[in-house]
């Protein structure tokens, strides 16, 4: 786990609701009200897509939602910014591949 | 379509000044940015700022934050959050994508564009694999998401953003293994320089990342020396062990919104590359439309606060709200203390670019006066 518990300056670290996301069909806890792409690295998950032509991984770079580097399918919709997308109770995350697939309609 | 007299683009020191300065006047103010909470990078800088006390010297950036959050909320500020201006037509509208699934006009008066700035990257072969980021964006995982993105750091860049996250990450629980530095100096204050060298972390000046090794993720580097140049020194190559590297190299100002109104562009490189030009009541060449924080030039949050509150004072007396009178002599203040930051070794580059920036701007900008 790569939480950061213990603080010097920040102090302990408030405990959060947990919550199940599914990444690659496989179940993580993550906290709510965190971003995607910070309960990926706390549990060790460091790629989040590859690219389009030379399938190369890929991780978070700027985690401010500019780079769009850690862009991963959330709920089937593809491309979305982990680093700045909240954790939901049941979501499902896919390592995206290329520009990946739109796995349901539009949710308009 | 929302109207309001004042929008501003960017809720971060800027933007969150120069709300609270119109607001205060009697403006009415739609304060919108993309994030889900307001603060910019406000909540990432748990170090205590420099400056004078006036400055809020002494304070941590995340204590900043909090008081400026609360000054706005106590002020009753709009805020549309998780709003991304995507475009800005005839100086006065905006379109915002909401929460990414809905389209909005904003009709404003007076627009404050305080965008802020994004890192700088470096190249070198193996950059772009998982455990390369942004010194910001590790300093966002520890800080504010308080996740470890490595353990094993190396950071490339010894300026204020090198040295302060690097001690942060020591603060975190990481291992900071060095800090490069291309320059053959140092670049960032002794303060925090002294205090990650003094908890045992080697600096390297006149050093660079030839390139990073791994598959899924970096796990070695290899640096090398450079000449007076900046070119490689063949043979003085070595490797080290790390799981993270994090490029502290600058920032680049982001003015997309500007080019995009139209305002005209003046290139001073010492305060991060093309950059709006403004006049000293922070107007841009565009009518309406002022500009406010790392925009305006890369500089630190204490003089975003002060260029906010400038840009708010101002639009706010545009709108009628303050007299001209009022609005210039509390303007004459604020450049003060401008100038007093902007003062010393570190700040006197920035403030000849600065002048150099009021010159244009005072002598291009006529707006008619309301």
């Amino acid at each position: 786990m790569n939480r950061i518990i213990h603080h010097p300056i920040l102090g302990e670290k408030k405990p959060s609701k947990e919550v199940v996301i599914y990444v690659d069909d496989k179940p993580i806890i993550a906290h709510e009200g965190e971003m995607i792409a910070a309960a990926l690295i706390a549990n060790g998950i460091f790629i989040n897509r590859y690219t389009l032509h030379k399938h190369k991984p890929r991780g978070i770079y700027c985690a401010i939602g500019r780079c769009t580097d850690c862009i991963m399918t959330v709920d089937g919709v593809p491309n979305i910014r982990t680093c700045i997308t909240e954790v939901k109770e049941g979501m499902r995350i896919t390592t995206q591949k290329g520009a990946g697939v739109w796995q349901k309609e539009d949710q308009q | 379509m929302i109207q309001t007299e004042l929008a501003i683009v960017g809720a971060g020191p800027a933007g969150l000044s120069a709300a609270i300065e119109a607001r205060r006047a009697g403006a009415d103010v739609l304060l919108i940015d993309e994030n889900a909470r307001p603060g910019g990078q406000l909540f990432k800088q748990i170090h205590k700022f420099f400056g004078s006390r006036a400055h809020k010297a002494g304070t941590r950036g995340i204590n900043i934050g909090t008081e400026l959050l609360r000054e706005s909320q106590e002020l009753g500020i709009r805020t549309c959050l998780k709003g991304e201006v995507c475009g800005i037509e005839n100086g006065q509208n905006l379109w915002v994508v909401i929460d990414r699934n809905r389209s909005e006009i904003v009709k404003a008066k007076k627009i404050i564009l305080a965008t802020g700035a994004t890192e700088n990257a470096v190249a070198f072969p193996g950059w772009d694999l998982p455990g390369i980021m942004g010194a910001g964006a590790a300093q966002t995982m520890i800080n504010v998401n308080r996740v470890l993105p490595g353990r094993k750091v190396l950071m490339l860049g010894s300026g204020n953003v090198g040295v302060i996250v690097s001690y942060q990450l020591l603060q975190a629980g990481a291992d900071v293994v060095a800090v490069l530095e291309a320059a053959p100096k140092l670049g960032g204050y002794g303060v925090h320089t002294a205090k990650v060298a003094r908890a045992g972390v080697p600096f390297y000046v006149s050093h660079t990342v030839k390139q990073a090794f791994g598959t899924d993720h970096v796990e070695a580097v290899e640096i090398v020396k450079l000449d007076a140049s900046f070119n490689q020194i063949p043979g003085t190559e070595h490797i080290m062990e790390a799981d993270t590297v994090c490029l502290a190299t600058g920032l680049t100002p982001l003015t997309e919104l500007a080019w995009l109104a139209g305002c005209k562009f003046k290139y001073l490189p010492a305060l991060g590359g093309h950059l709006p030009i403004h006049d000293d009541r922070m107007r841009t060449t565009k009518e309406n439309i002022f500009v406010a924080g790392d925009i305006t030039g890369i500089e630190e949050a204490s003089t975003a606060m002060e260029e906010g509150r400038l840009a708010g004072i101002n639009a706010a007396a545009d709108l009628g709200y303050i007299s001209e009178e009022e609005a210039k002599i509390r303007s004459r203040e604020i450049w003060d203390s401008l100038n007093c930051l902007r003062s010393g070794y570190f700040g006197q580059k920035r403030r000849e670019s600065k002048d150099l920036m009021l010159q244009t701007g005072n002598e291009v900008i006529q707006w008619k006066i309301h």
